[in-house]
């Protein structure tokens, strides 16, 4: 999966950002980050509340503007790219439902503005042309929840797993570089949660889409991607792939996590949860 | 009422149905309350008047759709580029647009009597009776404006400008660029009310700077008036119902007029009551609802209750019995 020559998918350098500086509720979620993402990599990033997982994402993302450092995408520099235009070239699904699709518009609506992504500029064409629809249906059948008969339904209408589905498919439609999942299944229920995250690695994989996500399952970190990142106090404190990640157990992720991490894990219950 | 009163008011109703189509953009698709209305209203109103006094009628309804444009445009950077809040940022712009309308019109009032109006041509060449050209035009522009504007929704440029009113956050995230679509549509909306103002002018013959004042409750009235009829459903439905509205609440008006339940200065006191009426019924629906679900649950509360006590009761008996 990892080619090693081709420019990195995601080049994160000396990234630090710090909330609220020269207060006394200063926070540095961010403490010289440094990440690369190969194309096709999905990575898995754990960490406690506060370690700094999504000020990564919206630096990223483009919605939060770094104190300092670097941020390349397929070689591009963004680091000062507004959202909106970085948004061409990734895409991010958050852990609310109701964030990423627009409620009063149908299934067929939503994926047709996720299929305008990467253009840029919208154009004067009819949204819902025959051989659009055509490609929208076909491709919501791909994802196995029955929705390429609802296509004309307003998404308001659907479950929290089906809205999942839908957008996921939004962000892996217009063939991003890269795709950030910001703990995307913590809001559901145990089965539509497996149910989307099959569905995430089999979209992932044969897409080729180099990937990060956050969870807070330890045992989800390990069971999919090809590497688990544990984030703590803003930085990457470990980095495991190949065969050390393929014997580890969720016990040995947690232990690796104790020894990076050093003693203030006493209040982390969160990330106890395998 | 007579059926003349019944005909203008139908006609008005359709005048005024650009401005309600106007308020729904900005209202109902991009989901925010725009004061810029009175102040474009009564741009578009003194540059139609004026245009038309110099001798070029058409020209004045372009200037004036283009000047209410400008007008929402300058309402949209306010809301995106200064981030002032959407409601100030209205006011702002309407309140300095007083001033700029009184420099446009020149003086208070200008009356167009004996000056070639959009409809005077018409008539002349078709002789029909002036009240019929009149209806004809407004329901045509109406027409057209409806049609135009459901395609353009339909569109993929316009399903974006229905996004961003519906999740912005998500918008974004589609790499489209929200504050260009904000202002956009202000822009589209407020041109619509710059147009309506510039047909008005023309239509009754004279320009009044006050014409514009409270023009926000006429369409946010006709736009509410006109979801009674279904406008929930899709986006070319809002439309035509805003259409709908406008006509109605200018039979509503009328008819209050005819019976003497009001004279003309409680006009802008029954936009404002049919407004609020209006938008709180959701509100009130919902709790009569919830009323009734509270009352049916309580019976069963109290069935329960009862069984429970009829429970201790019989205990109570037997355990007498027991002790007996």
């Amino acid at each position: 999966m990892t080619d090693n020559n081709a420019t990195p998918t995601l080049e994160v350098r000396a990234l630090s950002k710090t909330f609220n500086p020269g207060t006394t509720v200063a926070h540095r979620a961010l403490d010289g980050v440094d990440l690369t993402l190969a194309p096709g990599e999905f990575a898995c990033i754990v960490g406690s509340n506060g370690a700094g997982k999504s000020t990564l994402f919206n630096a990223v993302a483009g919605s939060v503007i770094p104190d300092a450092g670097l941020i390349r995408i397929a070689g591009k520099n963004v680091t000062f790219d507004p959202d909106y235009r970085r948004a061409r070239c990734l895409s991010r699904v958050f852990q609310d439902p109701l964030k990423g699709t627009a409620p009063h518009l149908t299934v067929a609506e939503n994926v047709s503005l996720a299929l305008g992504r990467s253009q840029k500029g919208a154009s004067l064409r009819f949204a819902m042309r025959k051989e659009k629809r055509d490609l929208i249906r076909e491709r919501l059948a791909t994802l196995g929840f029955g929705l390429e008969d609802r296509m004309d339904v307003k998404v308001g209408a659907l479950s929290g797993g089906q809205r999942q589905a839908v957008t996921l498919l939004m962000a892996t439609i217009g063939q991003p570089h890269l795709l950030l999942l910001d703990e995307h299944t913590a809001a559901l229920d145990p089965e539509a949660t497996e149910r989307v995250l099959q569905l995430t690695d089999r979209v992932v994989r044969e897409q080729g889409i180099a990937t990060l996500m956050v969870t807070h399952d330890l045992g989800d970190a390990l069971r999919y991607g090809d590497r688990t990142l544990v984030m703590h106090g803003g930085k990457i404190v470990a980095d495991v792939s190949g065969p050390e990640r393929d014997a580890m157990d969720v016990d040995g992720l947690l232990a690796l996590f104790r020894a990076s991490a050093g003693e203030d894990l006493a209040d982390d219950k969160v990330l106890l949860k395998a | 009422m007579t059926p003349q009163v019944f005909f203008d008011a139908v006609t008005l109703g359709f005048e005024y149905s650009l401005l309600a189509v106007g308020v729904f953009i900005t209202f109902r698709i991009l989901d925010m309350a725009d004061l810029t209305v009175d102040g474009s209203f009564g741009l578009g109103l003194a540059c139609s008047a004026v245009l038309t006094v110099a001798g070029h009628p058409v020209l004045g309804l372009v200037v004036g759709a283009i000047a209410g444009a400008c007008a929402g445009c300058a309402t949209g950077l306010l809301i995106t580029k200064a981030k002032i809040n959407p409601l100030l940022a209205g006011i702002i712009t309407m309140t300095g647009l007083y001033s700029v309308n009184i420099y446009v019109l020149g003086a208070p009032n200008v009356s167009l009597l004996g000056v070639t109006r959009v409809f005077d041509p018409i008539i002349e060449a078709t002789g029909l009776p002036d009240d019929v050209v009149k209806m004809g035009l407004v329901v045509l522009i109406a027409a057209a404006a409806v049609a135009i504007l459901a395609c353009y929704f339909h569109t993929e440029s316009g399903l974006a400008v229905r996004a961003v009113g519906d999740n912005e956050e998500m918008s974004r995230a589609s790499s489209i660029n929200t504050d260009a679509i904000k202002v956009g549509g202000l822009a589209l909306g407020n041109g619509l009310v710059g147009l309506t103002g510039a047909i008005l002018a023309q239509y009754q013959g004279f320009a009044d700077l006050s014409s514009g004042t409270g023009m926000v409750m006429v369409g946010l009235a006709s736009v509410i008036i006109g979801e009674v009829f279904g406008g929930h459903r899709s986006v070319t439905w809002g439309l035509a119902c805003a259409v709908i509205g406008s006509v109605v609440y200018r039979l509503i008006i009328q008819f209050a007029l005819a019976i003497n339940l009001l004279d003309a200065n409680a006009l802008k006191l029954v936009s404002a009551v049919i407004v609020a009426v209006f938008m709180a019924l959701p509100a009130v629906q919902k709790a009569m609802r919830d009323r009734s679900t509270r009352a049916a649950a309580r019976n069963v509360m109290e069935r329960l209750l009862a069984e429970d006590a009829e429970a201790l009761v019989g205990a109570g008996q037997k355990e007498a019995a027991n002790d007996r």
